[in-house]
């Protein structure tokens, strides 16, 4: 289970999508102005990361690897479009707001990343698990942009959250700051790019804490650094 | 001429020294705004430089960089006091404070400080403002002209107590706003109709004589070259004055354009940041030129009435290219050196 353990901890914290891969940036910004898209753009994200996984390794000794991208960028396509018309079926005003992003889903790196990286080379029950917990990771970060991002923009939080959880999530809004001016820098593009380079530095601050305490603990180390290829990474990508 | 005798020594100006005579060349301007304005820039100026150097000092320490080194250098000081001039004067506190912090932390330190910023701390600043609390930005106070200023008392109870919106009665749209906002009315009709737009518009020309003056100045001290101001203003003259001889009732006056609004602060002070304008002459040039060019463009067809701030910050994206295309020629080579080298 040790395995699973280190899956978890890759998808939500040291190789976080969002925070260390720097991958599906788009929707990232794009929709992260508010908790409520955040979520549901998060979720759906969700829904395809894992079932996408899971599909990939079911299939993964049938596919030359000639053809696997495409292969794979079909089975993303197809899932894509069942949760489009899921949300188009059950949240159409959301599906309204998030507009283009929902189908842009396939074009999120995260996905073919995962698909390609992980889900390719391993058994099913583990792929299905990464695509969660990474899906998970880049999830709770959209959310964390989203809230935010709201709150400084506009001083709520969880504003409008019926538009995914039906009419009983109606008065789940909260108005931290009353008579509050709006912050329209916050709601726009340059202020979602602040933000997240701002919690990837507390995301680096927090890791270098813990290393700090790590070397106390150990005085000797031997931890040999296996660093990354990819030139656009805020860490170590193992 | 100077008839200097020998040792031809020269002494290169400290980096202090070069932020000192910028502000001592701010006074001008600084006097014809409390003249025509009343206190409010002045107290403005005093909550930015605080906020700046608090920020300036918080950050030193947290990079353990020598706190007062940095302080005594008086660039935070610059960044406060160019921002808090272009502010307009019965702002908020609070959007000073945040103005400032914003240009010191995240538009000057983070990029590595003094020296490294791409884009001009202050206009950062100024930009993050008019782009988030458009309401309380673009609140002028009424010229001296129109009404009594408010006095010294007065400006600090509505800078620190007042509400977003100021009282009507000492507000008034400044001459580019007006002008922005004719509507169908042609150019002779406003300015035959508009008595407020007669009446304040030499407290304009004055202001800007002021920023002038200043200029002149930095450029007798030798801290600022004339090639950015001029290409700038240039630039303005050819550009307003070209749409301006085609159709004289739709597009403003060359004159309009350069003694209105932000134009002299920004092509003396603003543009000629050392740090964010490009460094070759030649660059300069073209540097200041699309200063000009992007300001008639926005200020005639864009959403905002003036456009110093993004003018400039676009400018400053373009810098390093400029810089890298306008090489001049190095001693000991036939030809300057442009883009990258040839392979072979």
């Amino acid at each position: 289970m040790s395995d699973f353990k280190e899956i978890t901890l890759q998808g939500l914290w040291k190789n976080n999508p969002a925070l260390v891969q720097l991958l599906g940036l788009c929707p990232l910004l794009a929709v992260s102005a508010s908790v409520v898209n955040a979520l549901g753009l998060g979720l759906a994200t969700m829904a395809v990361l894992t079932s996408s996984n899971l599909v990939v390794s079911l299939i993964r000794n049938q596919v030359t690897d000639a053809i696997r991208l495409p292969a794979f960028v079909m089975i993303i396509a197809s899932l894509t479009t069942c949760v489009e018309l899921l949300m188009q079926g059950f949240t159409y005003e959301l599906y309204e707001i998030l507009g283009i992003f929902i189908p842009l889903i396939v074009t999120n790196c995260v996905i073919l990343g995962r698909a390609d990286a992980f889900a390719s080379k391993n058994g099913v029950l583990a792929s299905a698990w990464d695509g969660f917990t990474m899906s998970l990771g880049f999830t709770l970060v959209l959310v964390l942009l989203g809230g935010i991002r709201e709150l400084i923009g506009q001083g709520t939080l969880f504003n409008q959250m019926e538009l995914l959880f039906g009419p009983v999530a109606a008065h789940w809004k909260i108005v931290v700051f009353h008579n509050y001016p709006g912050f329209l820098f916050a709601v726009l593009p340059p202020g979602a790019f602040v933000a997240l380079g701002l919690l990837i530095s507390l995301k680096n601050i927090i890791d270098r804490h813990l290393k700090e305490r790590a070397a106390q603990a150990h005085t000797h180390t031997d931890t040999a650094s296996t660093g990354s290829k990819r030139v656009r990474v805020t860490g170590h990508v193992e | 001429m100077i008839h200097a005798s020998s040792p031809f020594t020269h002494k290169p100006i400290s980096t202090s020294q070069v932020m000192q005579t910028v502000l001592l060349a701010t006074l001008p301007g600084l006097a014809t705004l409390t003249w025509f304005f009343g206190w409010g820039s002045l107290i403005q100026l005093v909550i930015a430089s605080v906020t700046a150097l608090v920020c300036e000092a918080a950050i030193m320490k947290l990079r353990k960089r020598p706190v007062s080194f940095y302080l005594k250098d008086a660039s935070a000081l610059v960044t406060a006091w160019l921002l808090a001039l272009s502010l307009p004067g019965y702002a908020p506190w609070w959007l000073t404070v945040l103005g400032t912090a914003f240009a010191i932390i995240f538009a000057k330190q983070l990029y590595g400080g003094m020296g490294y910023n791409p884009f001009n701390p202050a206009m950062i600043g100024y930009a993050l403002l008019l782009i988030a609390l458009p309401v309380p930005m673009t609140q002028w106070a009424a010229s001296a002209n129109l009404t009594t200023p408010p006095s010294f008392a007065e400006g600090l109870h509505l800078i620190f107590q007042g509400s977003l919106a100021l009282p009507d009665a000492i507000t008034s749209a400044t001459p580019l706003d007006v002008i922005r906002h004719k509507g169908s009315l042609t150019n002779e009709e406003v300015w035959q109709h508009n008595a407020d737009l007669n009446s304040a518009w030499p407290t304009w020309i004055w202001l800007s004589l002021s920023w002038v003056l200043g200029g002149l100045y930095m450029l007798y001290r030798r801290v600022i070259t004339w090639h950015i101001p001029v290409s700038l203003l240039a630039a303005l003259l050819i550009i307003s004055g070209l749409f301006y001889a085609g159709d004289t009732s739709n597009f403003s006056s060359p004159i309009f354009h350069l003694m209105a609004g932000a134009t002299m602060f920004g092509a003396f002070f603003i543009a000629t940041d050392p740090v964010t304008a490009a460094t070759s002459n030649k660059g300069k040039l073209i540097y200041g030129a699309g200063i000009g060019i992007l300001l008639y463009v926005i200020r005639t067809w864009g959403n905002y009435p003036d456009a110093m701030a993004f003018g400039v910050l676009l400018m400053n994206l373009a810098a390093p290219f400029l810089d890298y295309y306008t090489q001049p020629r190095t001693y000991g080579h036939k030809k300057a050196r442009r883009g990258l080298p040839k392979k072979g």
